[in-house]
């Protein structure tokens, strides 16, 4: 199967990344080399392989959910890239 | 005695050990060294004042039962170092300071070592030539104009050039052990779960492993030995013994069965590598090792599948960056319109391919024919694994399809850059631990590397196997400064 150029733009929708028509049909060529790269993967039968989702046999443990940063709200603020010194701002979202 | 930048990393230690060098000495020596060496564009954050402050503290306080005494070490710029810039080479982290520390990176510093800044990589890891990062493409100390390989490009540029007595990469599907054997260094890719993945910036969580890169196989198990250890911030790391490694070290190589894949005798493999490989068998049959062929029938599923399960974690990973809290920000006309242009502007195409090849297998009528397809492929190939290892205690095989290339050669063709990885991608899905130590040069005068895959957690067998190799091979790397 191919993907089209208006596949790569619904993607690029779900995936937040604006694309300008020139970025768009050089991804489209891209991702079709890729894919057709990928495709061998239906060569094989998978009927009866169950998913693997981890290659450690292990429980996942619990922890205490303790508070172990002290005072580090400053430092953490100062990573914002809109300066103010309280919150993190972003664009106007309620009318 | 030899130039301090000439010592391997457990001579370093040795000699400061004895008080015939001091921490100052040798963190001066790699800083002069680093200032001569800016053509290779190793590092993207200096932090040379900091280290030699360090390094005058350690003298005057001195602690000689640390494992790594006042060693300077730079590190891959993907592990956040507490209030140091970490940029994971990209353009949407290029202000991003830290406020807390990597577990990896916190147990080298626990044990007497000093930061002397942050190397190059891919960005977010995600190439095989360095050539991706936002700070610039690094050049190998190899040759000029030629690729140092990647992600952990900086790391083997900055260690083969001598900048660094040792460093730290991570590896997803051969960042670490690819570069090595571009660089005629050597690179252990441990166990999944052996080293913490807290605080590295999160590339694909179930490929992702950190690991030492070094001159020899005693300073990897040094570093291994350091870096490896149970952390209960991450979820994924395995509460077992960790060994003392380096002191555990030996040739023991005698009775141990190697197995040789047939499958990673590839179309179109140059004779070079055919020949190294052929090599490394020979030796290891003429140092008492028992020989197998053995088979891993899927390896060829390997890449296409990495190709699903990787982009498709780093597109759930990277979605984080969206310009509000840190890092990089686009103005737009409303939050959407900021999100959007933010990871368009912010992001450099690999990484905007992967996110895009992530989001479309996981989206909505297509997750089953690819995503779930390839965790079952993933399956198959871990089995593969476990069935040659009920034969064989490791397997060999070359590190990589060809020697370095030129830097631009492959950039254009994104398939062919991820046909580097042939050899190493199947042991990250397999969650494999595996070494690459140099082994040979090809006609132009470019290291190559071989591969020792070991089983789950059995790091010290293939460091052994490495060990007795390495005596034989004897190799030595033709580094000619060519950039000094």
């Amino acid at each position: 199967m191919t993907i089209d150029l208006k596949t790569v733009k619904k993607i690029s929708k779900l995936a937040r990344i604006s694309l300008d028509e020139e970025k768009a049909k050089k991804l489209e060529a891209d991702l079709n080399s890729i894919f057709e790269f990928i495709k061998k993967l239906n060569q094989l039968d998978t009927s009866k392989s169950e998913p693997l989702t981890s290659v450690v046999d292990v429980k996942l443990q619990l922890r205490k959910d303790e508070i172990k940063s002290q005072n580090i709200r400053d430092q953490i603020l100062k990573n914002s890239p809109d300066e103010n010194k309280d919150f993190f701002v972003v664009p106007k979202v309620v009318e | 005695m030899s130039n301090i930048i000439d010592l391997t990393l457990v001579d370093l230690v040795e000699n400061i050990k004895k008080k015939n060098l001091s921490s100052k000495e040798i963190t001066k020596a790699y800083v002069e060294r680093a200032e001569k060496s800016k053509k290779l564009n190793t590092y993207i954050t200096e932090d040379f004042n900091n280290a030699l402050k360090k390094a005058d503290n350690f003298d005057n306080n001195p602690d000689f039962d640390k494992k790594l005494p006042g060693i300077p070490i730079a590190v891959k710029d993907l592990f956040c170092t507490q209030n140091l810039r970490t940029t994971a080479g990209s353009k949407i982290l290029e202000n991003f300071i830290p406020t807390y520390e990597s577990t990896v990176t916190d147990n080298i510093w626990n044990e007497g070592a000093i930061l002397l800044g942050k190397l190059n990589c891919d960005e977010f890891a995600m190439g095989s030539s360095n050539e991706t990062s936002f700070f610039g493409n690094v050049q190998s100390p190899v040759a000029e104009n030629l690729v140092p390989g990647g992600s952990s490009g900086g790391s083997a540029s900055a260690l083969a050039a001598k900048l660094t007595p040792t460093t730290i990469g991570t590896d997803t599907g051969g960042s670490i052990r690819q570069p090595a054997s571009f660089t005629g260094i050597v690179g252990l890719k441990p166990t999944y779960g052996s080293c913490s993945r807290y605080g590295i910036v999160a590339f694909a969580s179930s490929l992702d492993q950190a690991g030492p890169m070094t001159h020899d196989v005693k300073d990897c198990a040094l570093m291994f030995s350091i870096i490896s250890s149970y952390d209960n911030k991450d979820s994924t790391s395995i509460n077992f013994k960790r060994e003392d490694y380096l002191k555990k070290l030996n040739k023991s190589i005698k009775g141990k069965k190697i197995g040789i894949p047939k499958e990673y005798r590839v179309e179109g493999m140059p004779k070079e590598i055919e020949d190294l490989w052929q090599k490394g068998i020979n030796i290891a049959k003429e140092s008492g090792a028992e020989i197998i062929d053995v088979s891993l029938p899927n390896t060829n599923y390997a890449l296409p599948t990495y190709y699903i399960v990787a982009p498709a974690e780093a597109s759930s990973n990277l979605a984080r960056y969206d310009g509000v809290k840190y890092g990089f920000r686009s103005k737009g006309k409303n939050l959407i319109d900021m999100y959007e242009k933010t990871r368009s502007e912010g992001f450099g195409n690999e990484v905007k391919r992967r996110i895009m090849i992530g989001t479309y297998v996981l989206s909505s009528g297509y997750y089953d024919a690819y995503y779930l397809k390839a965790q079952k492929v993933r399956r198959l190939i871990k089995n593969d694994f476990d069935e040659v290892y009920k034969k064989v205690d490791a397997i060999l095989t070359p590190s990589t399809p060809s020697s370095a290339f030129k830097i631009g050669e492959k950039t254009n063709n994104p398939v062919s850059m991820y046909l580097n990885d042939i050899f190493t991608v199947p042991i990250n899905l397999a969650g494999l631990p595996a070494i690459s130590i140099p082994a040979g040069h090809d006609q132009k005068g470019y290291p190559l590397g071989l591969q020792i895959i070991g089983k789950t957690f059995d790091e010290q067998n293939i460091l052994n196997i490495a060990y007795s190799l390495e005596e034989e091979i004897n190799f030595k790397n033709k580094i000619n400064d060519w950039w000094i």
